[in-house]
C-alpha cells in the first residue's frame, strides 16, 4: 500500500504574512496516486461518517477511471459545496475515521479528493443546474450559511421557490465572516452560492428577520420556513478589562477581517487594531483562525492561551499544526484572571493563573483547576476571546410559541420541525456552535421534512 | 440590491440630510431604532440613527455630519446615487408611552434622532418640551419641524446667535427649577453632552434616557463591538440599547471606546483624498 499523499502546503515563513491559501490543492497525478489507494469496500462505512452521505467509494472510482467529471457529478449529488466541504470538513472524525485504512493511521484522503474535484470543476467551467418545473410551494430560509444554503439548493432542486434571507450584506454566513481567506477563499463561497441561485434560489441580503419582518408574519406569507440563524452571539468571559480597548471577541476581529477586508485596510476602510504581542483565548478552530489571523496582520507574537491540554484542544490537528508550524506560542493549561489595563483605557496585558487536569467532566473531557500561586503576566497589547459563541435571541422576538431550551438553542425533532406549525431549523441555532458539514447534513434532514410536507 | 437616494441637501454647513428609498425598513421602523449602510464594495458599515421614516411613501431619512472617509464621501453622493446596502430598522424602538410632560434634548445632529421621538411621545399623549442646541445659529438644524412638533421648543447656541446662550443643558435645568413636573427627559447628542446632562439630572430624580452610538460592525449582536457599560453590566447597544438608563451608563468608556480608531480614522482619509488627486478627481 502506498503512502497517503500529502498535501502541498504554502511555505510557513511566507504564509505568515500573506492571506492567500495555505494548502495548494493535489495535483493530478497526487490525485489518481491517492484514488489508487480506496480498496472499494464492499460495505464502505466511509459513508456512515457522512453528514451529506456522499457516495465516497462512488466518486472516487470515477477518479480511478480519470473520470473527473463523473466524479464531481457524483458528489454534487448529495453536497451543494463540495469546494467548501473539500477544505473545512474535519474529515478525521468523519468519513476518513471509518476508512478501513484509517486503523494503520492512514486513510484515503477524501476530503482533499473531495476538493480536487470540485475544484477541477471550478477550473473546466460549471455546468448549470438545470431549474426543475415550479411545485407552486413557497419556502422562506433565514440565514445563508451553511445550513440554510444546503437546505435551499435541496428544496430548489425538488422545485419548491426558495426564497433566503440574509441579515449580513453577503452570503455564507460564517463562510464568509468566519473563516479566514487563508483555509477558504472568499472567491470559492462566492462560487458556490452562485450555483445555488442558478438552482432558482432568491437571496435577500441586508434583511434582519425579527426586525423587519417577524418569524409570525413569514409563516403566514410562505408555506413553510427554514431557521438556519446560526449561533452568532459572542461569549465573553466575564473578567476584569474585557471592555478594555484592544480586546475583541474573535467574532469581531474576524468579521472585520473576513467579510469587511480590514487586512486589505486602508484600501477597504474598515480598520482593525494590528497588536504587537496579540493573546487569543480559546482552543477550537476559531481560535486558530483568529492567532493566524493576527500573525499575518504584522503580530511579533501571537498566543493561543488554552486553560486545558494538547490532547484537549478542540481545533482540528491539521489547523494546529499550521499554527504551530507559522509560530503561533501554545500556552497551554494556562487560564485568564484578568486583563491589565495600560493608558487610555488600553489592553497592558494578561494576568494568566496556571491550570492542572483534575476529573473528567460531563463532557468526558478532564476538567482544568487553577493552580493557587502560579498568576503571572504575560505582556499584551490585543486580546481576542475565542471561548464559544451562543445563538442569536434577534429572531425570537415578536414569535410566541417557538420552544427554545435552557441554552437558548431551538428545539427540534428528529427531522428538524421545531414546536410550531411549518417552522423548521437545522445548524448551530439548534445544536450550538458546531461543524460547516453538521449544519449542512441539518439543512439537508430538514429538507427532506420541508418537502414531506409540503408534498401532503 | 442597491438602494436609491432620492433627495440630498445640506441642512447646515457639513450637515446632510438624505431620503432613501427603502420600503422594507420603512415599514417596520419605529423612533429610536437605527439602520446599517454601505456606500460601495469597501465601505465600512455605518450605523445612524433614523432621522425620519415614511411607510407610505417608503422612505427612511438619515441626517449626517461630514466626519470621516465614510460621511464625507456620502456628501459627495446626490439624488438619484444608490448605497450599496441600507439595513434596519435595528436596535430596541424607544419605550414611548404617555407619560405626563417629557424633555427631548437634542444637541448638534443629535437633534435629527430626537425629532421621531418628539412625534412619537407628542402621539402618544405627552407634553412634549423640546430643547435643542448647536455650537451656533448655523449649525442648529431642524428648528422649524421640532418647533412644529412639539408643545414647547427651546433653543440653545455655545455662542449666543441664536436663543439662550450657552448648553441645553443649562436650559432643561432652568425647567427643572421652575417646578414644572417632569416625568422624563432623553437626550441625544454627542457623549460628552449626554454625560454632562446626566450629571446634571441625576440629583432631581428625573429618568433620564440617552441614545448611546459607539463603534460597531455588524448591529444584530454578533460582534460584540459595541459593547457598553450599563449599571456595571456589559450591553451590547445594537440590540439591548441603542436606548439606556443615563444615570447607569460609563461615558468615560464609551468616550475611549469611540476614540479607538482616530488615527486609522485619518490614514484612511489620506489614503481616499491621495488616490481622489491621482485619479484627478477634485
Amino acid at each position: 500500500m502506498s503512502d497517503r499523499q500529502a498535501m502541498p502546503l504554502q511555505d510557513p515563513k511566507k504564509r505568515a504574512q500573506n492571506f492567500n491559501e495555505v494548502a495548494l490543492g493535489y495535483t493530478d497525478e497526487m490525485t489518481l496516486a491517492e484514488a489508487s489507494r480506496c480498496l472499494e469496500c464492499k460495505n464502505p462505512k466511509c459513508v456512515d461518517g457522512c453528514p451529506v452521505n456522499i457516495d465516497i467509494p462512488g466518486f472516487i472510482s470515477c477518479i480511478k477511471a480519470e473520470d473527473f467529471d463523473g466524479a464531481i457529478e457524483t458528489i454534487k449529488l448529495t453536497n451543494a459545496l463540495p469546494a467548501v466541504c473539500g477544505r473545512v470538513c474535519p474529515q478525521e472524525v468523519q468519513c476518513e475515521e471509518l476508512c478501513v485504512l484509517a486503523k494503520k493511521g492512514k486513510p484515503v484522503a477524501i476530503g482533499r479528493l473531495e476538493r480536487f474535484c470540485a475544484d477541477y470543476e471550478k477550473k473546466r467551467g460549471v455546468t448549470p443546474p438545470v431549474r426543475p418545473e415550479s411545485t407552486g410551494k413557497t419556502v422562506a430560509v433565514i440565514g445563508g450559511g451553511p445550513a440554510g444554503l444546503t437546505a435551499a439548493a435541496d428544496l430548489a432542486k425538488e422545485g419548491h421557490e426558495v426564497t433566503i434571507y440574509e441579515s449580513l450584506h453577503d452570503t455564507g454566513g460564517v463562510l464568509t465572516y468566519g473563516i479566514p481567506e487563508f483555509r477558504l477563499p472568499k472567491a470559492i463561497v462566492k462560487e458556490e452560492v452562485e450555483y445555488i441561485k442558478q438552482l432558482g434560489v432568491d437571496v435577500k441580503v441586508d434583511y434582519v428577520i425579527g426586525k423587519i419582518k417577524t418569524l409570525d408574519e413569514l409563516r403566514e406569507e410562505f408555506d413553510a420556513v427554514f431557521l438556519g440563524t446560526g449561533a452568532g452571539l459572542p461569549k465573553f468571559m466575564g473578567i476584569e478589562g474585557e471592555n478594555l480597548n484592544g480586546v475583541y471577541s474573535a467574532n469581531e476581529f474576524l468579521t472585520r477581517v473576513n467579510l469587511m477586508k480590514a487586512y486589505q485596510f486602508p484600501d477597504y476602510d474598515t480598520p482593525i487594531k494590528r497588536g504587537k504581542n496579540v493573546i487569543v483565548v480559546g482552543g477550537g478552530n476559531v481560535a486558530m483562525d483568529a492567532a493566524r489571523s493576527a500573525l499575518r496582520l504584522g503580530a511579533d507574537e501571537v498566543s493561543i492561551v488554552y486553560r486545558r491540554g494538547e490532547d484537549e484542544l478542540p481545533a482540528r490537528k491539521e489547523e494546529i499544526e499550521n499554527a504551530k508550524e507559522e509560530g503561533i506560542v501554545f500556552r497551554l493549561l494556562t487560564n485568564p484572571t484578568r486583563i491589565l489595563e495600560g493608558e487610555n483605557m488600553t489592553v497592558n496585558g494578561v494576568e494568566c493563573i496556571k491550570m492542572e487536569l483534575g476529573e473528567p467532566d460531563d463532557s468526558g473531557r478532564r476538567s482544568p483547576v487553577a493552580v493557587e500561586g502560579s498568576e503571572h503576566v504575560i505582556p499584551a497589547d490585543i486580546v481576542i476571546i475565542a471561548i464559544g459563541t451562543s445563538p442569536n435571541p434577534m429572531i425570537f422576538s415578536g414569535s410566541e410559541g417557538l420552544k427554545t431550551n435552557s441554552r437558548g438553542t431551538i428545539v427540534v425533532d428528529e427531522s428538524g420541525k421545531t414546536s410550531l406549525d411549518n417552522v423548521y431549523a437545522g445548524g448551530d441555532a439548534v445544536t450550538g456552535a458546531a461543524t460547516v458539514i453538521s449544519a449542512m447534513g441539518a439543512g439537508k434532514v430538514a429538507a427532506k421534512a420541508i418537502n414531506e410536507y409540503l408534498s401532503n | 440590491m442597491p438602494y436609491q437616494i432620492i433627495e440630498k441637501k445640506e441642512i447646515a454647513p457639513s450637515v446632510h440630510m438624505m431620503k432613501i428609498k427603502a420600503p422594507d425598513v420603512a415599514k417596520a421602523a419605529k423612533a429610536g431604532q437605527f439602520i446599517i449602510l454601505r456606500i460601495d464594495e469597501t465601505s465600512e458599515r455605518v450605523p445612524l440613527t433614523i432621522a425620519d421614516f415614511d411607510a407610505t411613501e417608503g422612505t427612511v431619512t438619515i441626517i449626517f455630519q461630514e466626519m470621516g472617509k465614510t460621511t464625507k464621501q456620502l456628501a459627495k453622493m446626490s439624488s438619484s446615487d444608490e448605497l450599496q446596502d441600507f439595513v434596519g430598522p435595528l436596535g430596541t424602538p424607544a419605550d414611548v408611552r404617555e407619560l405626563g410632560t417629557v424633555i427631548l434634548v437634542g444637541g448638534g445632529v443629535g437633534i435629527a434622532p430626537v425629532y421621531p421621538q418628539v412625534k412619537a411621545y407628542r402621539e402618544a399623549g405627552n407634553k412634549v418640551i423640546s430643547v435643542i442646541g448647536a455650537r451656533n445659529e448655523s449649525l442648529l438644524i431642524l428648528e422649524d419641524e421640532m418647533r412644529a412638533a412639539s408643545d414647547e421648543l427651546h433653543v440653545a447656541t455655545d455662542d449666543g446667535s441664536k436663543g439662550h446662550h450657552g448648553f441645553v443643558t443649562d436650559v432643561v435645568k432652568n425647567i427643572l427649577d421652575s417646578g414644572e413636573k417632569v416625568a422624563r427627559i432623553v437626550v441625544i447628542g454627542p457623549p460628552i453632552l449626554m454625560k454632562v446632562a446626566a450629571g446634571m439630572t441625576e440629583p432631581y430624580g428625573v429618568e433620564t434616557i440617552v441614545s448611546l452610538n459607539p463603534i460597531m460592525i455588524d448591529g444584530t449582536g454578533m460582534c460584540g463591538g459595541c459593547r457598553v457599560s450599563v449599571g456595571g453590566e456589559t450591553k451590547f447597544a445594537c440590540v439591548d440599547g441603542p436606548e439606556f438608563d443615563a444615570h447607569k451608563v460609563d461615558f468615560n468608556l464609551l468616550m475611549s471606546r469611540l476614540a479607538l480608531y482616530r488615527s486609522e480614522e485619518s490614514k484612511c482619509q489620506e489614503n481616499h483624498d491621495h488616490k481622489c488627486t491621482c485619479r484627478g478627481e477634485h
